[in-house]
């Protein structure tokens, strides 16, 4: 799709959990400068994501560099975002960050193999900006909605694209498709981690 | 398969004065295509239509339409309808070629759309200020925007009633996730009617000049469905920061940097909730109405659905 190029991409809404796990990346174009996608296992393509959550520790793990590293935890797990000298503003920002507080960012999918056989999913961060509780609670009632559009139309492909008379009617769900092809996990243990979310928003925070 | 049906009805209506054909042949050929090779239904019945116009050797335009159905200006999304609207004529533009007679802007409570009225069609021309029905109208898209063009078949009565317009309002509601080179303070161009911004000291038409401070954010708002462009001029950067245009002088002059003001306004807005109301210019949306989204959103009818799919 040329006319892509032009357009920004979208900043998909994903759940620690289940970033962690689209460990698959892919280009939909042999083009040097196509874009690089990570492919979210309930059945969507993610060039860049937002997420709102506790920054809980930053430590500069560079040699020669400054090279921070930050750990941002959401109710399902850890983000885990790398800021280099090629991001000096979002280097900056973790240098300066104090923790725990709440960091709203906005960044690329990054995959990396350690000598382990594993492929662990990062963030390079384009901005981190620090942000209040009201804004993190938004980002998780708005990313839980996000993750279950994506597990309905996941399943809805998987009734049709499974039915006997289903091979030539099914709609496309291009990514879903793909998603199923690549990944082992079912998209419930995602249904389950949106339930968890939203638990612990419900939870009553401490009272005096 | 009556959805086939009353295609193939409609396609026979608006050919029957053209061409010798029955509906069932009309049938038979949708069906082959949507039944057998598996063509989605409206390219289907383009390819039809395609077919009986080479087969009676006549011009898209000159089909009469036969399903010509009224619709609201906001409700057209897909090129190559036939419609019947009911606007106001807001404003003419000048046409840019003389195969086009009458081009300009039509406008309904809905929105608003561009129209094309060709020289050959021989149609009366249009006032501006005029409300029309306009009958038999075919839509149009350019690059993701749409349009109707008049054509020798169209159909104009005037109608005595005046229409409210409405405009093309966009409400966004997302996280501010980025801002554009080109915003905080900003200088433009002097000259009268040129609202062009000075890049190192020169405009682009009137070459190096004395700029005169502005304040605007270009911003990205994205609501993990698409990203928008957001543009606020300076009253609404100040509403929206609290940072107004001398106070941003002001920085700057303490600073020896204009780049400190958008570095302020980053600090303030990026990760945060908005809800922007305003008309859509092109790509961009002009924040005339804006409010942070302060409060938690509702959880509860979510987790509900959450635990029941």
């Amino acid at each position: 799709m040329s006319s892509n190029e032009l357009t920004r991409e979208v900043a998909r809404r994903v759940f620690a959990a289940e970033f962690n796990d689209a460990t698959y990346t892919f280009k939909e174009s042999d083009d040097e400068r196509a874009p690089n996608y990570a492919l979210l296992p309930t059945g969507e393509r993610a060039n860049r994501v937002f997420f709102v959550g506790t920054l809980t520790e930053t430590e500069d793990v560079g040699e020669d560099n400054e090279y921070w590293r930050g750990r941002v935890v959401d109710p399902t797990g850890t983000f885990f975002v790398y800021a280099g000298q090629y991001q000096p503003e979002a280097a900056a920002a973790l240098r300066d960050a104090e923790a725990p507080s709440y960091v709203a960012v906005v960044g690329k999918p990054r995959t990396y193999e350690p000598e382990d056989g594993r492929i662990n999913v990062s963030v390079r961060p384009e901005t981190i900006a620090v942000v209040d509780e009201a804004t993190r609670d938004r980002w998780v009632v708005e990313t839980a909605e996000r993750t279950l559009d994506r597990i309905e139309a996941f399943r809805e492909w998987e009734l049709e694209a499974d039915a006997p008379e289903g091979a030539t009617t099914v709609p496309s769900n291009e990514y879903a498709a793909m998603a199923r092809e690549r990944y082992d996990s079912p998209v419930e243990n995602y249904r389950r981690s949106v339930v968890q979310a939203l638990e612990g928003l419900e939870e009553p925070t401490a009272t005096a | 398969m009556s959805e086939l049906r009353q295609h193939a009805e409609d396609v026979h209506a608006q050919f029957s004065d053209h061409v010798d054909v029955d509906v069932a042949d009309v049938r038979e050929r949708l069906e082959t295509l949507v039944v057998d090779y598996k063509v989605p239904t409206d390219e289907a019945r383009r390819s039809v239509i395609n077919h009986y116009l080479e087969e009676a050797g006549i011009e898209r335009e000159e089909l009469a339409g036969g399903s010509s159905e009224a619709v609201s200006i906001e409700e057209i999304d897909e090129p190559e309808r036939w419609v019947e609207l009911t606007a106001k004529l807001i404003e003419l533009w000048e046409p840019r070629s003389d195969s086009i007679d009458q081009v300009g802007l039509l406008g309904d409570p809905t929105g608003t759309i561009k129209f094309t009225k060709w020289a050959k069609s021989d149609l009366p021309r249009l006032e501006e200020g005029g409300v029309y029905r306009l009958r038999n109208v075919v839509t149009d898209e350019y690059q993701g925007r749409y349009s109707v063009k008049l054509n020798r078949t169209t159909v104009i009565e005037e109608l005595e009633e005046d229409l409210e317009v409405g405009d093309d309002t966009s409400v966004i509601e997302g996280a501010m996730v980025d801002m554009q080179r080109g915003s905080g303070l900003i200088k433009r161009c002097p000259h009268e009617g040129c609202t062009y911004v000075l890049q190192n000291g020169r405009c682009p038409e009137h070459g190096e000049v004395e700029g005169e401070f502005d304040l605007r954010i270009k911003a990205v708002v994205d609501d993990g469905i698409d990203a928008h462009e957001v543009i606020f001029d300076a009253e609404a950067t100040e509403g929206l920061t609290g940072l107004g245009l001398e106070e941003a002088k002001e920085m700057a002059m303490d600073a020896l940097d204009t780049t400190v003001v958008a570095d302020e306004i980053s600090d303030r807005v990026l990760g945060s909730y908005y809800r922007i109301e305003g008309p859509t210019f092109g790509r961009y949306v002009l924040a005339d109405d804006v409010e942070e989204l302060a409060g938690p959103a509702d959880s509860e009818s979510l987790l509900i659905k959450a635990r029941s799919i």
